[in-house]
């Protein structure tokens, strides 16, 4: 129950009691005015959309192109030492029967808290096989070519407890609870095979809050993803699904990238500053050459003085993609594990780029930007991870099959 | 908070079971194996698996009879359960007479019973009746089947077959899905030979004594 609606009931719970009161004899005396009667969850026109569902089953897996839902964790998992190919098809095999399940609103099988299930609120689990899988399973001659250690890029500070791994495990809800859930029974239906390496939550605006669509805002404040492909284009299927090895088809790279912000150092930083080195208005996220968030920034204009209105290092330009395979999809998550003990910020983005090959999308754009971006002064990256996405599956089939029979 | 002036009647008490009962459980469990031996062979009698759809039927007259969410609690060794929803389409009633699975020694029947406030678990006499049309249900703490003398670990995600034994002769395979499942962790077998099913003695709603037993089973105590 919310917090405003338990008050409704509170306060027309007390009017009740009055009310009960003003019955018994006291009708001709002034009192309170008779509350609203409790309002029902659910009462009046508001919108619960708890029930909404995402297909699990179909030939992209879900949480990739579905519209990214408020919350999120991406868990990192490691294989076991000693197993191989066929305990992690039992992963496989038990992590899609659950998900199957989950995302439609329905308990897993033995699922100890059933109720749980019962909201989920656009529930997506989607699965990833890190560089090292390939090799412990047998399948290293399968593995895509850009699923594997990233080159090392200038100025990255990468942390090992925010890199790698054997398996990803995204779980994407509106419902935190759900998402709570969902993650349990998944730790407990991998837990034999794979043991937890890290964990990454993140959240966006939450759903209704804002019209559908409306691109989020990172802690910095900036409006973050306009430049999309959009699902259903032929853009966004050569941007994103794999079109081989054949077991990958219509599978997609993930490359996620833990990027921490200096809040601290950016809060120091005026206004106008922070706009020019984004190339970006903050209130609207229009370009600084347009009016608004959509417009495409014009890299040619000059102002009156012949500078660069998008200066030479705004993050805009250099994140621009140079050549239609450079686009990829971003579908990001902020997170904010702060404050610290001191009242400083820990906060930053989980960087989530899916694309049919990272090493034409993410490796060239991320190579321009840390070797340029003005923003590099006030972020930093300090996890990465690489998964290969496989394609979804049809009833009775259950994830990656194709890579592993 | 419990009446001080009115004592509980000692099976009424829902509780832990304290380290005896434990003990008594754990005897009954390791006994279990022992005791079966000589029983119920008659569920033995299985058809060769056959791989594929998650529920087939070898004979017409076994047509309809499924195991839906199927599933079966992964344990180590010893002994497990399986769950899941029986459904029968068909116009007449059909009866689940006994099982066997490749994974299993011995296969059983059982359903729970309370008595005196104790859970038991027993071979069910007559079998599962799946009505015309309808459903039964298999679960932790109810009816299940069995899996005795297992032959091998059944780990999560693992995918087992059964083969169930029907009224009118027919017999239908159906497959249920390894899953971690916690309750009845406490019962093992301190011989490692068996271990106690899932459900039969922390389902919610039933409980502990340390008389939990199997009844028809009359075998003693491993030593």
């Amino acid at each position: 129950m919310s917090t405003a609606s338990r008050r409704q009931v509170l306060t027309g719970a007390a009017a009740g009691a009055a009310g009960v009161a003003a019955g018994y004899g006291l009708a001709a005396a002034p009192g309170p005015a008779p509350s609203p009667a409790p309002v029902p969850p659910g009462a009046a026109g508001e919108r619960v959309d708890g029930a909404d569902t995402v297909p699990f089953h179909g030939p992209h897996q879900a949480g990739i192109a579905t519209p990214a839902p408020a919350h999120a964790a991406f868990l990192g998992l490691d294989l076991r030492p000693g197993l191989g190919r066929d305990d992690v098809r039992r992963l496989l095999r038990v992590v899609t029967d659950d998900a199957a399940r989950l995302t439609q609103g329905r308990p897993a099988l033995g699922d100890t808290e059933p109720e749980l299930a019962a909201v989920p609120a656009r529930l997506t689990v989607t699965v990833g096989f890190g560089p090292g899988l390939f090799d412990r399973i047998g399948r290293a001659d399968r593995r895509p070519a850009s699923v594997a250690v990233l080159p090392t890029f200038p100025g990255e500070h990468l942390q090992e407890r925010w890199s790698g791994g054997d398996l990803l495990l995204q779980v994407c809800t509106d419902d935190p609870v759900t998402l709570a859930h969902t993650v349990r029974m998944l730790a407990k239906d991998s837990r034999d095979v794979a043991t937890v390496r890290w964990v990454q939550r993140g959240f966006r605006p939450a759903r209704g809050s804002g019209p559908a669509g409306t691109t989020m805002r990172n802690l910095m404040g900036q409006v973050d993803g306009t430049v999309n492909p959009v699902p259903g284009t032929g853009a966004f299927d050569a941007a994103v699904w794999a079109r081989g090895p054949a077991w990958f088809a219509g599978g997609t790279v993930l490359v996620l990238r833990r990027i921490r912000m200096d809040l601290e150092t950016w809060d120091a930083f005026d206004r106008e500053g922070k706009e020019l080195v984004v190339g970006r208005r903050l209130d609207t996220g229009a370009p600084l050459t347009g009016r608004a968030e959509h417009d495409v920034p014009d890299l040619k204009a000059v102002d009156a003085h012949g500078f660069p209105v998008i200066d030479d290092l705004a993050h805009v330009r250099l994140a621009h993609a140079a050549v239609p395979a450079e686009l990829m999809l971003r579908r990001g998550y902020n997170y904010d594990e702060g404050p610290a003990a001191d009242g400083t910020a820990d906060a930053g983005l989980l960087f989530a780029a899916y694309q049919a090959d990272a090493s034409t999308a993410f490796v060239p754009v991320q190579r321009r930007l840390a070797a340029r971006d003005g923003l590099n002064r006030w972020v930093a990256h300090v996890g990465s991870t690489v998964f290969a996405l496989p394609p979804g599956c049809a009833p009775g089939d259950h994830l990656g099959q194709a890579l592993l029979d | 908070m419990r009446s001080l002036l009115v004592p509980a009647p000692p099976h009424a008490v829902r509780r832990r079971p304290t380290p005896i009962a434990r003990t008594a459980l754990l005897l009954t469990a390791g006994g279990l194996a022992a005791g079966l031996a000589g029983c119920g062979a008659a569920a033995s009698t299985a058809a060769p698996p056959t791989s594929g759809a998650s529920t087939t039927a070898p004979s017409p007259a076994a047509a309809g009879l499924t195991l839906t969410d199927g599933w079966v609690k992964a344990v180590p060794s010893g002994m497990t359960a399986v769950y899941g929803t029986l459904s029968n389409p068909s116009d007449h009633d059909v009866t689940v007479l006994s099982a066997a699975s490749p994974v299993a020694g011995m296969v059983q029947l059982h359903e729970v019973v309370t008595v005196n406030g104790a859970a038991r678990m027993q071979p069910r006499t007559g079998g599962f009746v799946v009505p015309a049309g309808g459903s039964h249900q298999l679960a932790p703490g109810h009816d299940h089947v069995m899996l005795m003398d297992l032959k091998q670990p059944i780990k999560a995600g693992d995918q087992i077959t059964v083969t169930l034994s029907l009224s009118g002769g027919a017999s239908v395979q159906v497959t249920a899905l390894g899953k971690e499942f916690a309750a009845g962790n406490e019962s093992y077998a301190p011989s490692g030979g068996a271990s106690m099913s899932p459900g039969m003695s922390m389902s919610p709603g039933m409980s502990m004594s340390p008389g939990m037993s199997m009844s028809g089973m009359s075998g003693s105590p491993a030593r």
